[in-house]
């Protein structure tokens, strides 16, 4: 596996500003409904940095944000020094941000083969797309024996595979993951955690929203408590995963 | 025997074109959620473009008899630049303002261009018809009692070959993959870095390509190109493209085909004047009965 991605970021930002996503007091949210109140926060480059919260925190309105799906009423969006805010959502994924929504989104009536063509849809280089083809299938060797099948006749651990696989194939300097653990089996959710790791440990920063916190908490370096649209706690993980606050609201112990 | 084979190839011509144009109706459905009922304008221009063309020929060359391959070549040319050319303008102009707009905004609209267009028409032409020169090589083939004319089999053929085209154009290519990518879902195409605005406005120049090659085709087995032309073809290609699942390319393809044959053998069985009153009462059936179509998706997962 090369470490793609790596070589872009971690060296030449790294000397300008540490910071490799910076959001600024941040409102953003749909109509009239703001779902997120202002937050501010950082992710450096190399991190993993978990966003956990409640059902309706914000969690996904910040990466919807971010990836430029909706646009920010007020504040600023910096990736690697540059402005992010009011780019076009394929605009951004060309600048090296990658967002898997929730619930996956595959596109079911596309082939596996297309949903990973349909990631790398900005790149020319059919040599490198073949590479990361065949990347994806060794990190996920099941999506490579369904190659041709819809992606609807997948199960729902495949789905997530696949919209992480589909993701890479961009080659984010930036990936955006929104809920992978959803729906899916703790076995499959180790699985999933791990290659989320070995993903980082490649070069890919990664910015985390997760309501299984403790899993969240265990993989991430740095996170964010999200409560109705603000930044109720910022900390390292092994802080967080400390607090009483923490442990009581989202890890579920007494 | 031999008049229903001879009702079976006219209904395989007539439902040729109608597939044809249904594929454009079901492609910008696909992307927009949206009928385009100027679509079958973007034929009746085509028409026009090819008539026009052909004449121009025929004014001023003699290429029309010594080389009619190549007139009908550029006719046919013609005609689908001008209606894509056309398409690209109303999405710009007429749909794309509108795209959060309530879904009846754009409908009405599409209304408004496709009366805009045939009355532009009408006063260009002062209501009169565009007669084809004469280019297509008279004759036909007789297979036992049954003839063909050449024009028929051409109509035949071009329809197929269009059909084929644009199908493999949306499965093979990575446009058509993004088309029907932005067809499924908008966001994440977005997130894959597609341009969700030009993939639309590609689903409309595809459709209006093969709108227009299809009007100059349909125009020349005619013999003319007036500005009512589209309007009967286009609800006509609506209906089969609803008949055989909105969205549903292989449907609007099958739904052309079976309104085609439906038609030929209602003027045999109940006489000609049935003929267009069979279309719509398949169109009412089928939206009771089976609004989704023979091929379409049961449910609409867009809120």
């Amino acid at each position: 596996m090369t470490a793609n991605g790596s070589d872009v970021s971690v060296i030449p930002h790294a000397a300008a500003s540490s910071a490799h996503l910076e959001v600024e007091d941040v409102v953003s949210g749909y109509g009239q409904i703001m779902a997120i109140k202002g937050i501010t926060l950082r992710v450096d480059t190399g991190e993993i940095v978990a966003l956990i919260g409640a059902n309706g925190a914000g969690k996904s309105t910040t990466l919807r944000t971010v990836s430029g799906l909706l646009r920010p009423r007020s504040g600023r969006i910096t990736f690697e020094g540059q402005k992010l805010d009011s780019v076009a959502p394929h605009k951004i994924v060309a600048r090296g941000i990658s967002h898997v929504p929730e619930g996956r989104a595959i596109f079911s009536q596309l082939s596996v083969r297309e949903n990973l063509e349909m990631g790398a849809f900005q790149r020319k280089d059919k040599g490198g797309i073949a590479e990361d083809m065949e990347r994806v299938a060794v990190i996920f060797p099941r999506l490579r024996e369904r190659m041709k099948q819809d992606g609807g006749t997948l199960s729902g651990g495949e789905q997530q595979m696949l919209a992480i696989g589909r993701a890479l194939m961009a080659r984010p300097r930036l990936l955006l993951l929104d809920e992978p653990s959803m729906g899916l089996s703790p076995v499959l959710v180790e699985t999933i955690f791990n290659t989320i790791i070995d993903i980082n440990r490649a070069g890919t920063t990664i910015l985390l929203v997760e309501q299984n916190a403790s899993m969240a908490l265990q993989i991430a370096s740095r996170g964010y408590v999200l409560e109705s649209g603000t930044i109720a706690m910022e900390a390292t993980a092994a802080e967080l995963r400390a607090s009483d606050r923490v442990r009581k609201t989202y890890l579920g112990e007494s | 025997m031999e008049q229903w084979i001879q009702l079976t190839i006219d209904g395989i011509t007539l439902g040729g074109v109608y597939a044809c144009i249904a594929l454009g109706y079901t492609l910008v459905y696909g992307v927009l959620r949206m009928i385009n009922f100027a679509h079958g304008e973007l034929f009746m221009m085509g028409a026009f473009a090819g008539v026009y063309t052909l004449q121009g020929f025929q004014d001023h060359t003699s290429l029309n008899e010594d080389l009619p391959s190549l007139t009908i070549t550029a006719a046919i040319f013609m005609g689908i630049v001008v209606a894509v050319v056309l398409a690209v303008l109303m999405e710009r102009i007429a749909y794309r303002p509108l795209r959060h707009a309530p879904r009846l905004a754009p409908l009405i609209s599409a209304i408004g261009v496709s009366i805009f267009l045939r009355n532009v028409m009408l006063r260009y032409t002062n209501a009169r018809r565009e007669v084809y020169p004469d280019v297509f090589p008279d004759g036909s083939i007789e297979i036992g009692d049954v003839s063909v004319s050449y024009i028929k089999l051409f109509l035949i053929g071009m329809s197929i070959l269009f059909m084929v085209g644009l199908y493999l154009f949306i499965q093979r290519t990575k446009t058509g993959t993004a088309i029907r990518a932005v067809a499924e879902d908008r966001d994440t195409a977005a997130l894959m870095g597609i341009d969700v605005d030009r993939t639309i406005v590609l689903t409309f120049v595809a459709g209006a390509a093969l709108a227009g090659a299809t009007g100059v085709c349909y125009g020349m087995y005619v013999g003319n190109a007036a500005a009512g032309m589209g309007f009967i073809p286009g609800i006509k290609a609506f209906t089969a493209a609803v008949l055989g699942g909105i969205g549903s390319v292989p449907g609007a393809m099958l739904g052309g085909y079976f309104l085609g044959l439906s038609e030929a053998y209602t003027t045999k069985l109940f006489g000609a004047q049935y003929k267009d009153v069979v279309a719509f009462v398949l169109l009412v059936a089928v939206l009771i009965f089976r609004p989704w179509g023979f091929l379409g998706k049961r449910e609409d997962r867009r809120a």
